[in-house]
């Protein structure tokens, strides 16, 4: 009776431990960072991206105001595609959408923001990545719902009418 | 003359390239411990990705406002979650990670130590 219960035994761990890593086969290996946090947005440094000027991030961002932060880039496909849904959000309601532009080169931003439209109320300047760091942010698009001077919600790639539609409830 | 301006330049830039090159080698260590999360299964070291070069420039910049590269770490696990660490701590998210090694080491020796050693 003591022989039979080893073999058994290692059967039945062999089993749980092959049922457990075969699971696993099936979650997703692509990790996201937590996109509903409540954060406090970072306070930094940067320039206008029209006039160049010298500007800090507490006079971007108004407590008691929503704001839509959209990062994007003019050489980025995915920016192209959910740029006309920023520019419905912009005409339909009050949301105070601000830009950053993500390592771009300006004159093509320019470009792309003369043939598309420009639906920011404001727009900065990120030459170098960094600041898209601070906010945690890892490419582009990426946009951040802000209220109160903290992020409430983070949308990582491109908008979808989906997400409008969320956003149009969130800010309600 | 001339050879008095040779040892003077040697002696002004040898300590300032020995600390250059601590400097990177703490910078490679910390990027080595980063994981590139556009190009996931890559280092930030490794990675030549938008993302991996900005976290670079991060880095160095930290390094020269004198932090440590603990508190390093700390500034990138809050910006993207543990995850972001390829060496990641002990906490309630990981202690089986860490604990399951010696638990199966423990587990090993006492059959060992049953089946052999006991029998004898």
């Amino acid at each position: 009776m003591k022989n039979k219960i080893l073999p058994f035994s290692v059967i039945i761990i062999f089993g749980i431990i092959f049922f457990i890593f075969y699971k696993g086969l099936e979650d997703s290996k692509i990790y996201t960072p937590d996109v509903n946090t409540k954060k406090e947005i970072p306070v930094f440094n940067t320039k206008e991206f029209f006039s160049g000027e010298n500007v800090k991030s507490s006079r971007i961002f108004e407590a008691d105001k929503v704001y839509l932060l959209n990062i994007w880039s003019s050489w980025c496909v995915p920016c192209r595609q959910e740029h006309p849904l920023l520019m419905n959000l912009n005409l339909e309601n009050k949301l105070n959408i601000i830009g950053m532009n993500y390592k771009d080169n300006l004159k093509n931003a320019e470009n792309f923001l003369k043939e598309l439209g420009n639906p920011y109320k404001e727009i900065f300047i990120d030459l170098d990545g960094t600041i898209a760091i601070e906010w945690g942010a890892y490419g582009v698009p990426e946009s951040f719902l802000i209220y109160n001077n903290e992020i409430i919600k983070k949308y990582i790639g491109p908008l979808n009418q989906e997400l409008v539609d969320e956003i149009n409830l969130l800010i309600k | 003359m001339k050879f008095l301006k040779f040892f003077l330049i040697v002696i002004i830039l040898f300590p300032l390239s020995s600390i250059n090159a601590e400097e990177n080698d703490i910078r490679n260590k910390i990027t080595k411990n980063l994981r590139c999360l556009i190009c996931q299964g890559q280092s930030v070291y490794d990675s030549d990705s938008e993302f991996a070069n900005s976290l670079k420039i991060v880095v160095d910049k930290k390094l020269q406002e004198g932090l440590s590269e603990d508190q390093i770490y700390e500034y990138f696990k809050t910006k993207y979650g543990e995850w972001i660490l390829y060496d990641p701590g002990l906490n309630k998210n990981t202690y089986i990670l860490w604990l399951l090694p010696i638990l199966i080491f423990l587990i090993g020796g006492a059959i060992i130590y049953k089946s052999f050693i006991v029998k004898k």
